[in-house]
Parts: C-alpha cells; sequence; structure tokens
C-alpha cells in the first residue's frame, strides 16, 4: 500500500528537516564575504522572491483559496519605505511595515474572508488596483507629486534584513505546518463545511492564516524598495508581484515548506538569466516553462523528487504494509 | 433534566418554513432516532441544534442551558458532536490527522493523545491504518472514522445523521451495533436514520418527522408494531 506516502506534505520531513535549513541559512550569512557585490544584489532579489513565495503558501497553499494581494502589501512596503526610510533604520521600517501589513490584511480578511472561492480571489485582485489608485489619489491631492524617491541603503545590510526575515518566516511556516492551527488550514483546504462541522472557526483561522502570510511581504517589499530610487504607484503597485508568488508555488510544489522555496529560487533565477541572455525571446519561453509545469507536474518540483523517493523506498515500504 | 430539550423549534431557508412547531427531549444515556422520508427536516433540524442554521423561533436547551445564540464551536466545546451525513472526512488528509482534528477545540486539543487511544480502542482497525488517507478506506471504514473524529471531542451528545447510508447490511449491522457500545460508554446519541426497522431494534424511543412536523412519537418497542410505521416507512 504505497498511498499513505503519496502527498508531497509528508515527504517535506524527509526533503528539508528544519537543521538543514538553518544551515543553509548559516551558509548564505557568510556569503558577502565570499561573492562579488553584483552577486549579492541577485541574491537579495532571489531571497525576496523565496519569502515572498512561502509567504504566500502559508495560507494559499492549505486553504486552496488563491490570494493575488500580494502586489498590495508589497507596494505598501515600498511606500513605508519611501516615507520612513529618511528618519528610521531599515529594520524598524520593516517592522513597522510588516506590522501595518498585518493590521490590513486584518482588516481585508474580515471583510472578504467570508467569500468562498473564486470570489476572494477577484476581490483580492481588485484590492491592488484600489490601493494603487487610492494612494495616486491622496498623492496628487496632498503632496502634488506622483512619485517619490526612496533613500538608498546599502546593499549588505539590505541582504541581512532579507535574510533574517527569511529566517522568521521559514519558522513561523515550519511551525504552522505542524500545529494545530496549520492542520485546521489544510481540514478548511480540503472541506470548509466538514470544518466547521467539527467545531473550527472557520472565518478567525482564514483571517489569521491570510494575515500571517502578509506581513513579510510588507517588510520585504520596505527592503526591496531601497534599491529603486524612484517610485510611484504604477511601479509599487505592480500586478506581476501577485502573479509570481502563484506560479513559483506551483512551479515549486504547493503543498509542501520546499516547494515555494525551491521554485522561487529556480524561477527568479531563471528569470534573471533569461533577461540577460535573451530579452527578446525572454516571456515566451517563461511562459512555455509555465504552461509545461501546469501540464505536466502537478505537484511541482518538489512532486518528482517525492516520486523518485517512493520510488527508491517502494520496495521497503510495500513489504511493511 | 433532560439532556437535550427542544421547545418549539421553527426554521427557514429563505421564506420556505422547513421545521414547524418541533418539540423533543433527549434523556441522558438515551437512543434516540428521528425517523422521516427524505426532505422532512431530519438533517435540517440537527444543523440547526449544532448552530449552522439559525432558528427563527423557539428554544434549544443543552444540558438545562440554552445554545440557540453560540456558535458552532462553542457548541461543541460543550459536548455536543454532529456527523453529518456521509461523514464529511478530510480524504486527503491522513486517518491520524482526522482524527486529531475533531480534538480541535483548545479544551479537548491537550488530551488528545489520550482521547485517541481510547478510539483507536474502539475502532482497531483505524489504528493499523493511521497514516493512510482517509478516501482510501472503504465505506464502512470511512463511516468508522467519521464516528472516531466525532468521539475525539469528548462529547456528552452524539447527533448522528444517516449513519448506515451506502452501507452494505453486514456494515450497517456493524455500524449499529457501535452505536449501541457509545451508550454503554455513557454518550447519549440522537441518530437520524431511513433503515427504519434497524433503528427500531437499537433505539429506545424515536420521533417521526413528516414535512416538517413531528407526527408520531413513542417507544421503540411500540411504534415498530405500529400500523402507520409498518406501510409508510417499512412497505408493509
Amino acid at each position: 500500500m504505497n498511498t499513505n506516502i503519496s502527498r508531497g506534505r509528508l515527504n517535506a520531513k524527509k526533503i528539508a528537516p528544519p537543521g538543514l535549513s538553518l544551515l543553509a541559512l548559516i551558509l548564505l550569512s557568510l556569503l558577502p564575504i565570499f561573492v562579488t557585490d553584483y552577486t549579492i544584489i541577485k541574491i537579495n532579489s532571489i531571497i525576496s522572491f523565496v519569502i515572498i513565495a512561502v509567504s504566500w503558501s502559508i495560507f494559499s497553499g492549505p486553504t486552496g483559496y488563491i490570494s493575488l494581494s500580494t502586489a498590495a502589501f508589497y507596494g505598501l512596503g515600498m511606500y513605508a519605505s519611501a516615507i520612513l526610510g529618511n528618519h528610521l533604520p531599515l529594520p524598524l521600517v520593516m517592522v513597522i511595515s510588516g506590522i501595518a501589513s498585518f493590521i490590513i490584511a486584518l482588516i481585508i480578511g474580515v471583510i472578504t474572508l467570508r467569500l468562498r472561492g473564486v470570489y476572494f480571489t477577484i476581490f483580492t485582485f481588485g484590492l491592488v488596483e484600489l490601493l494603487r489608485n487610492l494612494i495616486l489619489w491622496l498623492e496628487i491631492k496632498f503632496s502634488g507629486t506622483r512619485g517619490r524617491f526612496v533613500p538608498s541603503v546599502d546593499f549588505q545590510q539590505v541582504f541581512y534584513c532579507i535574510l533574517g526575515t527569511l529566517a522568521i518566516i521559514l519558522l513561523i511556516s515550519y511551525l504552522i505546518k505542524r500545529s494545530r492551527f496549520g492542520l485546521a488550514l489544510i481540514g478548511i483546504g480540503e472541506s470548509e463545511d466538514a470544518a466547521a462541522h467539527i467545531g473550527i472557526n472557520t472565518t478567525l483561522v482564514k483571517v489569521l492564516g491570510f494575515s500571517i502570510s502578509s506581513f513579510a511581504v510588507g517588510a520585504v517589499g520596505a527592503a526591496m524598495a531601497t534599491r529603486t530610487n524612484y517610485i510611484d504607484p504604477g511601479i509599487a503597485f505592480n500586478m506581476l508581484m501577485s502573479f509570481m508568488p502563484v506560479l513559483m508555488a506551483i512551479f515549486g510544489g504547493m503543498s509542501t515548506i520546499p516547494g515555494p522555496i525551491i521554485g522561487a529560487a529556480v524561477f527568479a533565477y531563471l528569470e534573471e538569466l533569461l533577461i540577460t541572455k535573451v530579452p527578446e525571446y525572454f516571456m515566451i519561453i517563461f511562459g512555455a516553462i509555465m504552461i509545461i509545469a501546469i501540464l505536466f507536474l502537478p505537484n511541482g518540483l518538489t512532486g518528482i523528487a517525492g516520486k523518485l523517493f517512493k520510488r527508491r523506498k517502494g520496495a521497503g515500504k510495500n513489504a511493511n504494509t | 433534566m433532560p439532556i437535550l430539550e427542544i421547545e418549539n423549534l421553527n426554521c427557514f431557508y429563505g421564506n420556505v418554513q422547513v421545521l414547524w412547531d418541533v418539540s423533543l427531549k433527549v434523556e441522558k444515556s438515551e437512543i434516540v432516532a428521528l425517523l422521516g422520508a427524505n426532505g422532512a427536516g431530519k438533517s435540517t433540524l440537527l444543523n440547526t441544534i449544532v448552530g449552522l442554521v439559525p432558528p427563527k423561533s423557539g428554544s434549544i436547551r443543552f444540558m438545562g442551558e440554552d445554545i440557540v445564540n453560540l456558535s458552532g464551536s462553542e457548541i461543541i466545546e460543550r459536548g455536543i458532536s454532529y456527523l453529518p451525513e456521509g461523514g464529511r472526512l478530510f480524504p486527503d488528509m491522513t486517518i491520524r490527522e482526522n482524527l486529531e482534528l475533531g480534538a480541535y477545540p483548545m479544551k479537548y486539543w491537550k488530551s488528545r493523545k489520550a482521547t485517541l487511544d481510547m478510539v483507536f480502542d474502539m475502532f482497531p482497525i483505524l489504528k493499523e491504518r493511521q497514516k493512510q488517507l482517509a478516501r482510501t478506506l472503504s465505506g464502512g471504514e470511512k463511516q468508522m472514522l467519521a464516528m472516531g473524529r466525532g468521539l475525539m471531542s469528548n462529547p456528552s451528545l452524539c447527533l448522528l445523521d444517516e449513519l448506515s447510508y451506502g452501507l452494505s447490511p453486514l456494515m450497517a449491522s456493524e455500524v449499529f451495533d457501535i452505536v449501541k457500545k457509545l451508550r454503554e460508554q455513557g454518550i447519549t446519541v440522537l441518530l437520524v436514520e431511513q433503515n427504519v426497522r434497524q433503528t427500531l431494534e437499537i433505539a429506545d424511543r424515536a420521533y417521526v418527522l413528516e414535512n416538517g412536523r413531528i407526527c408520531l412519537e413513542g417507544e421503540c418497542c411500540e411504534l415498530i408494531e405500529n400500523d402507520f410505521i409498518k406501510t409508510a416507512y417499512m412497505g408493509m
């Protein structure tokens, strides 16, 4: 009977035990000693995508509520950086931005998460547009400009700030996965009615899950804004940021912790590579890879890894059961 | 004092009245059956008790306290466990995870290991297969998992909806045996069923619901001889 290991979530424990991720984080933190500045900047962007993809899959992975609101919180983070960056150090700006994102997500969650399925997705899609237009209107009305300058920060400092955020979000993701709360999120994804029947306050669990998956996005937005000198609502609230984590998580495999990490890393690296090597065909190649991934890798890259793992171990398992 | 007491309950779906002045009582350690045809309002009544359908008027008292305005999770925390029709399992979660989620309310979560052992004692097959996904179980095993999950919240009252639905006669008898076992453990059972004969054999009392009204009630040993029951539900 091999059905008991058919799901990626169970393989996660074997593929990436927490000790391994800790080791990887320590190795990463030593990186600036060995590599060039340009590499650090590239790695910053890869890590930020990893954080965003992991954040996204904390909520949307188990529940299946596809959120397209990432760009909203990322954009808010960018604005936090532009407004506060001159007065406060970056880590503090990131904390404030993270808390603000959490609270806003809480409010949005209370309003929208009684909606089920596709209506939630449509609302989150609209939210990005709403914020973009709201901030554009506020800027023109009150500050009389379209855009703002973002104070730049040393990229090594950005690197460590982002790495810290990565450590936090990985820890949270790992703890949730093993907790009562994480079980409830999966239960909601499996059958929301059944979850309600056994006494799970589904709205509360969904709202909290959504908020937890939003705060790190705000923090990363604040850090990454320091790389671009100038932002305006169009740059900050870029819809692409909402689609990226979805694609990355699908590409890597949604239901595991390593899935979105691997997906985001491969994706972000691929993007850098293609955009420098073949800028004209970048989107075509990218799109083709995505279609292939959706058609042939239902559980993403980690799904393949899980299958290989199962095949090797398969004989032994069969003998046991 | 009855463990569950419902008085003059009226329920609507939109403008359509589904329950009309329903009153019933369940005493401690009884098995009470709720019989009736499709669409009679049996499941609605259970859904109302656990707070999923708000009643328009009437009262529901559990252990003497009014529970009409409590949320579903609060009602379950007080000791009512509801097994919806078809079990409503989490198909892509393991059996163990399904059971653990049954102990979701904080009060029961802490003692879930002990409860789990008790449930495994009652359903040894679940212990054997605890790492298997719920959807790989047979119909009868699924029903046992659903019952096991219901017991994870240490209920004093179990609401069971269509336990025997879709089961082979052999499996159905086994499930009915388990209902009797529940009573031995001091759990009160309110049972919704279409399998009238077998239900009347194991239950103490029964209510018959027709078009949202209670049209007949009594001891099961009397009802089994009742002419109306015989013609309407047993085809005799």
